[in-house]
């Protein structure tokens, strides 16, 4: 596809920091998939291999999200967390994965590197149940504070459990 | 956040007896959609903004897990509705990358045209509700009547004015017919006096911009950082484009310029706008006027598009794969892999990144909406203004809620 020449382009610039990273802080390179390069990292590290990324030209976080790997073939770890980065001065993209387990996923926020994951976070939090150390506001972003469960798990089922009707009920008065 | 939460924290702040709480929303005609703003208020100033969302969260991306390829673009109609079109070629993008379809040329340059006209729609309510937020209603209006022009010719394309789920995972529903093309044309001919007039009404309209420049101000440096896309970024001086830095679909072969400000305030962003949708009509002309020829859907050999009825009924290929295309298990075929690919939608970067498990649906359909980050940004910029502000900074901003909620 054109879209994947025009991204190999690019690609080609991004590999040395690709392996800058995987090589510093014990990551491992993953082969390009449609021109797009991806590292995974390990989760007690990320918050230097950010710093290092972000250093190294990568400013804009376009994406955080997380994939629950539970009922994936092959998977070794339940959550993959993904961060999309590129860098605004010459066109890169980098795809880092971070992965995690239960019972208690928890890695560093990005929040203090780029700000832009503030919110990012906020929503895997929300959804996924994954802590993220040194947020300054690790708030649910789209459910109400009362829900208890973490609904884009797998193990979540797509009717929900009836959170909805069990819902407190504030009335005018007792508001 | 539970709505007592807002009162408690007020009340913490009680020592700041002069600080006023204000609820902003949930239903606020200036908030357009369905969004909550906590406001503190000294005096007139906004000392603090606490926005509050979730109120129209569906579960789209759980929805996406469940649906097929094609059936999810129903969905995606539904996140930014102000351009659903956009979003309709922002998903099949997306899968098309992770199966690794390439397109048609004629495909291509019919989503290109599309897309570029769900644009000028988007800007064309983006800009005229910034002016009707601050007493513009005229323009407003102006820009609803070529709104109904585009929709008249969504309509004649697919049948469908406001969700339209057009593409399809390899092609398109419907190719253009000669009615279509002849009513972009005249689209084409007419809506530069209209803009033309849009731009005499208020791009030096007094009022207008003394309420709008110098307000709500982003520079470049907090615009990358707090992760500002499309319009937002560029009215801050960032010339990110995806159209020119990434080109995909067909956006390789026109000329067109990517519009930019220096100044990051609401005046900016609307100028930004404005000069996109002229643009916007120029890569329609240069697309309409050099449309190939040839099918619009990718070839039967490949297996993700419905063969034409005449295929169907006359050769034994395209009875196979339409059969097999029909059944649940023997769709297309769908790589173990993750990808993530983005275009320049009106509002931003709108990427999905998608897993595939094999399946003919998504493992994991994440859509990346720039809405979320731009309200993010909200509190940012209003601090200090007036609370008159909030709605020039929200109107600028183009929140739609239902692509912050999903």
């Amino acid at each position: 596809m054109d879209e994947h020449s025009a991204g190999a382009t690019s690609a080609a610039a991004a590999t040395p920091a690709r392996d800058g990273v995987a090589d510093l802080f014990g990551g491992t390179r993953q082969p390009p998939f449609r021109g797009q390069e991806r590292v995974d990292l390990p989760a007690d590290r990320v918050r230097e291999a950010f710093r290092f990324l972000r250093d190294d030209g990568y400013d804009l976080l376009v994406d955080v999200t997380c994939v629950d790997y539970l009922e994936y073939r092959g998977a070794k770890h339940r959550y993959g967390l993904v961060y999309l980065l590129a860098a605004t001065a010459d066109n890169r993209r980098l795809t880092v994965r971070v992965f995690l387990d239960d019972p208690a996923p928890t890695v560093a926020s990005a929040t203090p590197v780029w700000p832009a994951a503030n919110w990012l976070e906020r929503e895997v939090w929300d959804m996924f149940g994954i802590r993220f150390e040194g947020h300054p506001d690790l708030r649910r972003l789209l459910l109400p504070e009362v829900f208890t469960a973490h609904p884009l798990r797998k193990d979540y089922p797509l009717q929900g459990r009836g959170e909805r009707h069990n819902f407190p009920i504030l009335t005018r008065d007792d508001g | 956040m539970s709505i007592a939460e807002p009162r408690a924290a007020a009340a913490t702040k009680r020592s700041e007896e002069y600080l006023w709480t204000l609820n902003f929303g949930p239903q606020h005609p200036a908030t357009h959609t369905t969004l909550r703003l906590v406001l503190q208020l000294e005096g007139e100033r906004v000392v603090d903004a606490m926005p509050e969302m979730g109120y129209l969260h569906s579960g789209f991306e759980k929805i996406g897990e469940h649906l097929t390829f094609n059936q999810y673009v129903t969905v995606t109609d539904r996140m930014n509705y102000i351009s659903p079109m956009a979003n309709n070629v922002a998903w099949h993008h997306a899968v098309e990358t992770l199966l690794g379809i390439e397109l048609t040329p004629r495909c291509k340059v019919i989503r290109t045209i599309i897309a570029e006209l769900a644009r000028i729609s988007d800007h064309l309510l983006c800009n005229g509700a910034v002016g009707l937020d601050t007493g513009a209603f005229t323009f407003f209006l102006y820009g609803f009547y070529q709104r109904e022009v585009i929709y008249d010719i969504f309509e004649t394309l697919c049948g469908a004015r406001f969700t339209n789920s057009y593409t399809r995972v390899g092609g398109v529903s419907h190719d253009f017919t000669a009615l279509v093309i002849e009513k972009i044309r005249s689209f084409l001919r007419t809506f530069p006096k209209t803009l033309d007039d849009m731009e005499r009404l208020l791009t030096r309209n007094r009022i207008f911009v003394e309420r709008t420049k110098g307000v709500g101000v982003l520079s470049r440096e907090e615009a990358i950082a707090r992760g500002a896309t499309g319009p937002v970024a560029r009215a801050s001086g960032v010339t990110r484009d995806l159209r020119k830095d990434e080109p995909y679909l067909a956006y390789a072969d026109y000329d067109f310029r990517v519009c930019c400000a220096a100044a990051g305030d609401c005046y900016a962003r609307y100028l930004v706008r404005m000069q996109e949708m002229r643009e916007s009509l120029r890569i329609v002309e240069q697309a309409l006027e050099n449309l190939p020829a040839g099918p619009v859907n990718v070839g039967i050999d490949q297996r993700t598009a419905l063969p034409a009825k005449a295929q169907v009924y006359s050769t034994i290929e395209g009875t196979i794969s339409h059969f097999e295309l029909a059944m649940s298990n023997r769709g297309f075929e769908v790589p173990c892999a993750e990808s993530y690919a983005a275009i320049e939608a009106p509002n931003g970067e709108l990427g999905f990144y998608v897993v595939g498990d094999g399946s003919d649906r998504a493992y994991r359909a994440r859509c990346r909406p720039p809405s979320v980050l731009h309200f993010a940004l909200f509190p940012y910029l209003i601090r200090g203004h007036t609370l008159s502000d909030v709605v020039a900074v929200l109107g600028s901003l183009n929140i739609i809620a239902a692509e912050l909620d999903r």
